[in-house]
């Protein structure tokens, strides 16, 4: 090969390319090789190994009771480092899950409230907004944990919200617990079956409304199909459940004083105070989406409504949402992405998520930081990557059919 | 010039591969550049910048902690500003760099410190996997447990079903699931991250107990709002000897730290004070002569000068003074910290 061979290589488009994608991939190959190498040898001068096995040793430290820990019924000694992930994992996704439909939910009240004609409900919106968008998170967490902390009897007292069922002070919310009866099951397939033909005659009214114009009565009917479900249970079965009493022990050893945790559901403070503070500071976000959503419909449309007859209500609901969704829902999914990762923040106020417990308790115990963060990464990325998803598939769903 | 994207990738790439090249060289250049430092002694390094650099907490009243002119004060505080008379003459001659628990190993084997004066706690990983060398223990420490005095309990034993304050991320919840375990009792443990939740939590009354180790008890019941209601209770379930820590490899520093606590504690023993040192001069007492230089070479053969423990005991006192002045306040009797003579376990290795 002589150099007119070499300079005619050279300016041959075609193999230039080709050879600049076999240099970059080199060098990302050897980037990697790098890191990876150099990360290993740092490791061996530190006398420490890459591998999983610490997840099957027993996991020595208590956990908050919580989902994760009813679920998993941890045990000090028995459990293993295996299940402290696992519980890390379930706790991170209930605040998660709770934050994401209470945001919604306030979200939308607020988006809507602050384009209301009403001054009291559009200047509260815009003061509920501004005040919480701006005041960073993790101030709330700690201001809504210890307004909860403090404005609550100890232990040892409380105050009833539903007097013999709901009762709160600080050591948690006390609920009752539904207890199953025999016969349980036969009435879930009752409930169950009603359910379906409720969904049939709503799909059969809407098909006649096509039709005719003229729906179907279908809360009559609905009610109706429940009432006689409810009937043959009752006649057949009797009430298969109850509710627990929860009970408050008033006298003995000082320190077992107050709720009986046998008889009640018991939600610990840090786990409302969280997801308190991710609830409304996600939703003042949330509401902003939804009044950019509002504002994107055109005038028209809400004109068009009301010349129709439709009422203020109809309108919002059968035109105005509808089309607004599209606007809405990504960036919606990015707050509930937000909201999810911002779950973390969590490990401050003693919640045990999975930062908490799993990057701080037991990381500190194994010093396994390289296998652990990996492992924390996984979930964080497949908690976000099935949110992204689902919002993508209802998003499209929402989408503006053109015609 | 139609070869002018070429050259430019040429030139990305080229200049790319160099940089990683050269990376590699700087590592070795960084490794020479180690090897030399480790070479020079700590105590040349000290004496050629002209101070020590002493790794302290982030406040802890009584072993250390800053006032609000950044003043450090605490028998930690003491023993790095001993170490600075002994070597220098001169207590002043010491710089103090706050740690976390975190940080605390990695800024002294990186060299960014010469001692870590701290409270951390000697255990046989530390000794053994983190570089390191205990040069001594300046305060025998072990885990209490807090509680207010109106749950009337007086013993932890009548703990049984209990809500328990702590930190995460320290042997603090291990040692208290350990105790309740092997007595066969139930609690809950809300463990936060930082030391100022734990104490605002069990403030507001979330838990029963706040356990830590009992010097921490002692300093942080200050921050209560009423730290009379509150006492810590007598079973100490865990020990924590805590000390003062150098980089393992060079033994001169590591003796001038060890033998600098030493004779903070010898001069308790024989009686010499901050205030009396320049009249014990002239006793007679050999043991005296030898700790304050007026007989043998003690100092030199250490790479200081024959009165370095006078300085140091003209500057910071003994150990007991050091005590009495720093940790009495906070209302942590002796104990155990009492020296071997006076029915503690505080025994320094004589100066001989």
């Amino acid at each position: 090969m002589n150099s007119s061979d070499l300079s005619r290589l050279w300016n041959d488009a075609r193999i230039r390319r080709i050879a600049i994608q076999v240099i970059l991939v080199a060098l990302v190959v050897f980037c990697f090789w790098w890191l990876i190498s150099n990360t290993s040898q740092n490791l061996d001068k530190l006398n420490k190994s890459i591998g999983f096995d610490f997840l099957s040793q027993n996991a020595g430290f208590q956990i908050a009771p919580t989902l994760g820990t009813w679920l998993f019924s941890y045990e000090v000694g028995q459990s293993t480092y295996w299940d402290v992930y696992l519980i890390g994992i379930i706790n991170t996704l209930l605040v998660a899950v709770l934050g994401i439909i209470a945001a919604t939910v306030i979200g939308f009240l607020v988006g809507i409230m602050r384009l209301s004609n009403n001054i009291i409900f559009r200047s509260f919106a815009t003061v509920y907004i501004e005040l919480l968008r701006n005041i960073p998170l993790l101030l709330q967490l700690f201001f809504w944990y210890f307004t909860v902390l403090r404005s609550l009897p100890d232990k040892r007292g409380k105050v009833d919200l539903i007097p013999g069922a709901v009762s709160v002070n600080l050591e948690g919310l006390f609920l009752p617990f539904p207890i199953w009866h025999s016969g349980a099951g036969f009435a879930g397939i009752i409930l169950l079956i009603a359910a379906i033909s409720a969904l049939y005659m709503r799909a059969k009214s809407r098909s006649k409304q096509l039709m005719t114009g003229h729906p179907l009565a279908i809360w009559r009917i609905t009610a109706g199909i429940f009432a006689a479900a409810c009937l043959m249970i009752v006649v057949s079965v009797g009430i298969p459940m109850e509710w627990s009493q929860p009970t408050f022990i008033e006298t003995g050893p000082i320190l077992k004083q107050g709720f009986d945790k046998a008889t009640a559901i018991m939600i610990i403070p840090e786990m409302l105070a969280v997801w308190f503070a991710l609830t409304l500071y996600t939703a003042a976000f949330i509401a902003e989406n939804v009044r950019s959503g509002i504002l994107a419909v055109s005038k028209g449309q809400t004109e068009a409504a009301n010349a129709l007859g439709l009422s203020t209500g109809q309108t919002l609901r059968l035109i105005v949402i509808p089309q607004a969704m599209r606007v809405i829902v990504p960036p919606l999914t990015s707050q509930y992405l937000n909201l999810t990762k911002n779950s973390s923040l969590a490990v401050a106020i003693a919640y045990p998520e999975l930062v908490s417990i799993f990057a701080g308790t037991a990381m500190n115990q194994v010093g396994k930081e390289i296998e652990m963060f990996f492992m924390m990464m996984v979930v964080y990325l497949t908690f976000s990557l099935l949110t992204s998803a689902f919002m993508n598939w209802f998003n499209h769903r929402s989408k503006l059919v053109e015609r | 010039m139609k070869n002018l994207p070429l050259i430019v990738i040429v030139l990305v790439i080229g200049g790319g591969l160099g940089y990683f090249l050269g990376g590699g060289n700087e590592q070795a250049v960084e490794q020479e550049a180690a090897m030399e430092t480790s070479s020079e002694s700590t105590l040349e390094a000290v004496k050629a910048k002209g101070y020590v650099q002493c790794g302290v907490s982030q406040g802890l009243p009584g072993f250390s902690n800053a006032d609000d002119n950044g003043n450090w004060t605490g028998i930690d505080v003491d023993l790095c500003r001993g170490v600075a008379a002994a070597v220098f003459g001169d207590a002043d001659k010491v710089r103090f760099t706050p740690l976390s628990a975190k940080q605390r190993f990695t800024a002294l084997s990186s060299g960014e410190i010469d001692i870590l004066s701290r409270n951390t706690t000697w255990t046989m990983t530390r000794d053994t996997q983190l570089g390191l060398n205990f040069a001594g223990v300046n305060y025998y420490d072990g885990q209490g447990m807090m509680v207010p005095s109106s749950l009337g309990v007086t013993s932890a034993t009548e703990l049984d079903g209990a809500n328990i304050c702590t930190n995460t991320g320290t042997t603090t919840e291990l040692n208290i699931t350990d105790y309740f375990r092997a007595n066969n009792m139930s609690f809950e443990l809300v463990a936060f991250e930082k030391a100022d939740e734990v104490v605002a939590a069990y403030d507001a009354g979330r838990c029963d107990v706040y356990t830590t180790d009992r010097s921490g008890l002692a300093a942080q019941r200050t921050k209560l709002t009423n730290p009379d209601a509150h006492f810590v209770l007598p079973e100490i379930i865990s020990k924590e000897p805590l000390g003062p820590v150098v980089r393992q490899g060079d033994d001169q520093w590591f003796n001038i730290v060890r033998w600098s606590l030493n004779a903070m504690i010898n001069a308790e023993e024989l009686g010499v004070t901050q205030s009396n040192v320049g009249s014990m001069m002239g006793s007679d007492n050999p043991s005296i002569k030898r700790l304050l230089g007026e007989e043998g070479n003690f100092g030199e053969e250490l790479g200081l000068s024959n009165d370095w423990a006078a300085n140091l005991i003209k500057a910071v006192g003994n150990y007991g003074e050091s005590y009495d002045a720093h940790v009495t306040p906070l209302g942590l009797a002796r104990g155990v910290n009492a020296l071997w003579s006076d029915g503690g376990i505080l025994y320094a290795a004589p100066i001989r």
